[in-house]
């Protein structure tokens, strides 16, 4: 390196400053870091502003909705038996629909309805499904004998309800329950128990072998503090990733159950996956009722999913630099 | 009576429908207070697995131990797994060769020091903030407190394994396993790390137990070194002896292959011929023969035994060892040594 004119010298040093300022920032953790990641991928950016949008709809929907979504305000003028239903207009931005209330007021307040259904239905699915893989695993990696037979018999259970496809599982489940909210709830959520447990075993027996396990050991650490400190902190990514990814299909879970006739059987509350499923009569008249809901179900779904995978991206260890 | 007595250690391998493994073939070593032992070896010779077998740390299923091996007193190898908890980390610890998977990377360095803290000596919240500080300090870590905070891989390789070594040292165990402590460090930090733990034992008496494959390692710290082939010890010897008149030609074979300050340039080293594949089963002869340039009809008939040269414990496993003048001279292992 050549002699600095005393100006860049200067230049240069504040910029080594700057520099050395931002290698010294400590406490970064591995989420921390994730995030960073996450922040710079546009795939992300699209995703959460998605998810952030609809959860702000969600909460301030039922503010900003003109009109009742129950009053049946414009009953006159619709009529069932003629198909005639008053279409988009000033003071009906999507329409009226069947039974003379406003489509639109119906979406807002729906928003919230779709929200709460996945996301409880996706923390059903992540608890239990996370309780049973994290005994699982913790069995199978470090319980020895008896261990590994516990582990066994839970894994074939999970493997029962695994064989069984999603939706079909989520209708007997409703059916056993009866129709309510809190049916479509947990017959969502049931589904989604198998995928997080073998997700969360996976991801343990992974690291039940890696060698800061075996240091931890070596050093006589007790078996469960090794599972809690060192072996359930490193396996969550992944089940954390699956959960954003689940939340867009319980969402879509919960709609095609209300679809099938199995979902909240109070109309008093709009939801999405009602309204499109409400829509089906009337598909050839008005097709614009099927299609709303529908899109709302599927942006969402979308913005939950592309953050979802962008996470993904960000906590994988091999794309790390 | 010696702080560890390990005898006729065997451990064999058996999976279902596979070929029985015998990695480690009645070894036997002794250890005391304050000592540093080597056991030296190519990749598969069983020095790893033998550290393994004394902490209890090889899996249950598949695997057939016997033996003994004493620690003050107590069978290792016959303790419950209780016990056997209680004797790790606070009486015998081990240090492992990659430092960075050998902590976990989610967990903040001050976590993983005070939980062997809060394990063996009770101590919690403040009390082992303030030990494992006192800790990272003594093994040469600058500005503790803050390190303390920060994951695994915010620190350098050195460091990392500086962080390992004040875990395994902790609760001021009386014997330190090292496996392969400096294999994944560049040469310049392998040498702080030896000179650490010279220091380690020096200041509290430990014992260490040195698993190396690296020669240089053991010339600059091992007071007694095994050198281990297929599984059995082949030649047991104090380190000037070792180095100054080897006997087994497996030892003679290692030394040949290292580079040294004194070989005439361009002139290549002496490998020795094959690999640790080309054994023999002890049964049949010297496991070491298919490789061996001295080797003779009767090393064929059955294994050798141990044969004592000198009254300071220098013993070789050989039929026909290499005569002790065919070996470098005095001054130039004052060099190596």
């Amino acid at each position: 390196m050549s002699v600095l004119t005393p100006g860049r010298k200067a230049e240069r040093i504040d910029r080594l400053a700057e520099l050395t300022a931002l290698a010294d920032e400590t406490g970064r953790s591995l989420w921390q870091e994730a995030f960073a990641r996450l922040r710079r991928n546009p795939m992300a950016i699209i995703g959460a502003v998605i998810v952030a949008l609809f959860l702000l709809l969600s909460i301030v929907g039922p503010l900003l909705a003109p009109y009742s979504p129950t009053a049946q305000i414009w009953r006159e003028e619709t009529s069932t038996a003629q198909g005639i239903f008053p279409g988009p207009r000033a003071e009906n931005w999507l329409g009226v629909d069947h039974l003379g209330r406003d489509f639109f007021s119906r979406m807002l307040v729906g928003a919230r309805q779709t929200l709460l259904v996945g996301v409880v239905a996706t923390l059903v699915g992540f608890a239990l499904g996370t309780l049973l893989g994290a005994v699982s695993g913790a069995a199978a990696g470090l319980g020895g004998r008896r261990g590994r037979w516990l582990d066994n018999i839970l894994m074939r259970a999970t493997d029962v309800l695994l064989a069984l496809p999603s939706l079909l599982l989520a209708v007997s489940v409703a059916a056993v329950l009866g129709r309510s909210l809190t049916t479509v709830m947990i017959a969502v959520g049931v589904v989604q128990i198998p995928i997080f447990a073998r997700l969360l075993r996976g991801s343990m027996l992974a690291q039940a072998n890696a060698d800061y396990v075996l240091a931890a050991r070596s050093l006589g650490v007790r078996r469960w503090r090794i599972v809690l400190s060192h072996v359930v902190p490193n396996s969550l990514g992944p089940v954390i990733v699956q959960a954003t990814l689940t939340l867009a299909t319980a969402i879509i879970e919960a709609a095609a159950l209300s679809y099938l006739g199995l979902g909240n059987p109070d109309p008093s509350t709009p939801e999405w996956g009602l309204m499109l499923a409400d829509a089906q009569v009337f598909l050839e008249v008005r097709a614009s009722w099927a299609f709303y809901p529908a899109a709302g179900i599927v942006i969402t779904a979308l913005g939950f999913t592309l953050l979802g995978e962008a996470m993904r991206e960000a906590l994988d260890p091999k794309l790390r630099k | 009576m010696a702080l560890l007595e390990v005898s006729d250690l065997s451990v064999v391998f058996a999976r279902r429908g596979q070929r029985e493994v015998r990695a480690v073939d009645g070894v036997t070593f002794s250890v005391d207070s304050g000592e540093v032992v080597g056991l030296v070896g190519e990749s598969g010779c069983g020095k790893s697995v033998t550290s393994l077998a004394v902490m209890g740390l090889l899996p249950k299923r598949g695997v057939r131990v016997s033996g003994q091996a004493v620690f003050d007193g107590m069978d290792l190898l016959r303790l419950d797994a209780r016990a056997m908890r209680d004797v790790r980390g606070q009486d015998i610890a081990m240090i492992f060769q990659d430092p960075l998977t050998s902590l976990n990377p989610v967990v903040p360095i001050g976590v993983q020091v005070t939980e062997v803290l809060t394990r063996h000596r009770g101590l919690k919240g403040d009390a082992a903030a303030k030990e494992a500080a006192e800790l990272l300090d003594r093994v040469g870590i600058p500005d503790p407190r803050r390190r303390l905070k920060e994951y695994p891989h915010q620190l350098s390789g050195g460091m990392r394994q500086r962080a390992l070594i004040a875990m395994a040292v902790a609760c001021r165990p009386r014997l330190l396993i090292a496996d392969e402590p400096t294999t994944a460090l560049d040469v310049t930090i392998q040498a702080q790390i030896l000179e650490l733990l010279k220091d380690l034992v020096r200041e509290s008496g430990t014992a260490l137990i040195m698993i190396t494959h690296d020669l240089g390692v053991v010339a600059g710290m091992c007071d007694t070194i095994n050198v281990l082939y297929a599984g059995k010890v082949v030649e047991t010897a104090g380190r000037r002896d070792l180095f100054a008149r080897p006997r087994h030609p497996y030892t003679v074979g290692l030394l040949g292959s290292i580079p040294r300050l004194d070989t005439v340039r361009g002139e290549r080293l002496t490998p020795i011929r094959g690999s640790v594949r080309d054994v023999l089963p002890w049964a049949e002869g010297c496991a070491f023969a298919p490789r061996c340039d001295r080797r003779v009809d009767d090393c064929l008939n059955g294994p050798p035994d141990l044969v004592p040269v000198n009254g300071r414990g220098h013993e070789h496993r050989c039929v026909n060892p290499v005569p002790p003048e065919a070996v470098p001279t005095r001054e130039q292992v004052e060099e190596m040594v």
